[in-house]
């Protein structure tokens, strides 16, 4: 990064502080205002009538408490779908990852033009796609129960399965990308020398490109695991009442019970554990560079 | 597991046999092809349902072959009129976010100023907080401030998710480019304004592009945020949901592919236009 401002032309002082002002104003009111309005909601108590509901602030800490006794399950399958989901995006990402990365040649800008390609869908068509091809009628279940692989209740639309494929797919792609990012970066020359000395495909899989791509492993978990954990369209759509997550239970508690505090506790413990587990993670892997 | 399964996924069978390693390529390719598959398998079927005749409210399963939704694709003025306001949101919200996003990225590049490991920190926190929170966020601070939600209130949750989007797109664009050029300009006698329009604005115009693009896209295809402070107002995500929930037309997927082949022509425009002027 160096010698980034090494013009020779003399800059105001004040003048990068003038270009980033407009951006981190509109940001600081509404992006990070709104979470201190997020947290007073949820230690507020709802009061008056049913039609003229009124928000108090009074540190009531039993919405908190209300959010862990109440939506336990719901916590607990939320983190075990997400990670679930990110495991199979990475198994399934850096086989396609890595051809694009070494082996398409002159193909490498159609293939990825490919990968993005699906993506131009909105989300929610895609997830009424999987709704037909999961369908109880349709031929993914015919197969699958003809060669014996479907799972237990014979059938895989409202299902916990059908919810974490559909959270898969629809954040795939934020682990191809990066993980193709960080695997483009290694020198071919690396991969040869380590051959050249003598180290077996395996080995020189292990020792070299995998830790060369953790990088991309890291960026790309993080970017599917925060967003699956926050969804609540797969579930809605693929799932069934028992496969709600939390997501599903802060937007019912806003939008349709309009129990303010309660869906803002929620909330609130969902960031609280999203941020812990970045935390941990980050700090196991090591990478600090995550940008 | 994953370990494991990866290490599987880029080891060929043990060097014994000479050319062996070949079965592992052809494995890891194949491996490839049916990922590539599976992310257009729901593609293929939203494709192939907008020539679905469906006989009940749903469009899920197949009943037979009609040219007919391609013939009316704006047959349902609530779907037209949702996606004609989704453009316009996406528009503005992209406009407003390009300049704030644009100048950040430009002074993050450019300039060194105190803070500014902070501000490149703090541009990362809206990508990494969960979509339900950040909408779940913005209602409160609206019901805070008693104002009603609808078209305004999406257009200013749009601009905070896409600022972050803008900023590092047009910051990666313009990392590595030869800024010499700038002072080039000057020691040859153009002014300060002849060399930003003449010099830096064509040499940064492509990251703008690109990420106003990433914004729009980004802003049509917004779901979860936007649902949290819509109020009473539809967008075209939204109106498939409220589809969902009472009746699929099968316009909704017409106008789903059309959206894709316009992409996809633009993305063939583009890669076309990229490999002319390399060639030049």
């Amino acid at each position: 990064m160096a010698g980034v401002a090494s013009s020779s032309r003399q800059r105001s002082k004040i003048a990068p502080y003038l270009m980033i002002l407009p951006a981190l104003v509109y940001l600081g009111i509404f992006f990070v205002v709104p979470f201190f309005s997020l947290a007073r909601t949820s230690l507020s108590s709802m009061g008056g009538s049913v039609y003229l509901p009124t928000l108090t602030f009074n540190w009531d800490f039993s919405n908190y408490l209300d959010a862990f006794s109440h939506y336990q399950d719901q916590i607990i399958r939320t983190f075990t779908y997400a990670l679930v989901a990110t495991l199979l995006c990475l198994l399934l990402a850096f086989p396609l990852a890595y051809v694009i990365a070494f082996k398409a040649g002159r193909y490498k800008n159609l293939i990825l033009g490919l990968v993005i390609l699906p993506f131009f869908v909105t989300f929610l068509i895609r997830t009424i796609a999987w709704k037909t091809i999961l369908a109880d009628d349709g031929w993914v279940v015919s197969l699958l129960g003809s060669v014996g692989l479907l799972p237990g209740e014979g059938r895989l639309l409202s299902t916990s399965w059908a919810v974490i494929g559909g959270l898969t797919y629809n954040w795939i792609i934020f682990m191809i990308l990066p993980l193709y990012v960080s695997l483009e970066k290694i020198d071919p020359r690396l991969i040869e020398a380590s051959k050249d000395l003598y180290s077996s495909n395996r080995r020189s899989f292990t020792k070299v490109i995998l830790p060369l791509s953790m990088p991309g492993v890291l960026a790309g978990s993080l970017l599917v695991f925060i967003p699956a954990s926050g969804d609540f369209i797969n579930a809605d759509y693929l799932g069934s009442t028992q496969t709600t997550m939390i997501g599903n239970v802060i937007q019912k508690q806003f939008l349709v019970v309009k129990d303010y505090p309660a869906a803002a506790a929620l909330s609130m413990v969902l960031m609280a554990i999203i941020l812990v587990g970045v935390l941990l993670y980050t700090r196991a892997l090591g990478t600090e560079d995550l940008v | 597991m994953t370990t494991q399964a990866m290490t599987a996924v880029g080891t060929a069978e043990p060097k014994t046999v000479k050319g062996s390693p070949k079965w592992g390529d052809l494995i890891l390719r194949i491996a490839a092809g049916l990922v590539l598959l599976y992310l257009f398998l729901p593609i293929f079927v939203i494709v192939l349902f907008s020539f679905n005749h469906p006989q009940g409210k749903f469009n899920y399963s197949w009943q037979g072959f009609t040219l007919n939704n391609w013939a009316h694709p704006f047959k349902y003025p609530a779907l037209t009129d949702a996606l004609k306001l989704s453009i316009n949101i996406a528009a503005v919200s992209t406009a407003i976010a390009l300049v704030l996003g644009t100048l950040l990225a430009i002074a993050l590049v450019r300039q060194r100023f105190r803070g500014r490991t902070a501000v490149d920190t703090f541009l990362v926190l809206p990508l990494t907080s969960p979509e339900v929170v950040i909408g779940a966020a913005l209602l409160t601070l609206f019901l805070d401030l008693g104002w009603a939600a609808g078209y305004t209130t999406i257009v200013i949750a749009h601009v905070a998710f896409e600022i972050s989007f803008i900023a590092m797109t047009v910051r990666a664009r313009m990392r590595g480019f030869d800024w010499t050029l700038e002072d080039a300009s000057m020691d040859l006698g153009a002014s300060p304004a002849r060399t930003f329009f003449k010099v830096t604005l064509p040499l940064i115009i492509p990251g703008i592009v690109a990420a106003g693009m990433l914004s729009f896209a980004l802003s049509l295809d917004d779901f979860i945020i936007t649902y949290f402070v819509s109020g009473s107002t539809v967008t075209y995500p939204l109106y498939v949901n409220a589809a969902v929930k009472a009746a699929v037309p099968p316009q909704i997927n017409v106008l789903a592919t059309a959206i894709l082949v316009i992409s996809l022509i633009l993305l063939a425009v583009g890669t076309l236009y990229r490999r002319k002027r390399i060639e030049a």
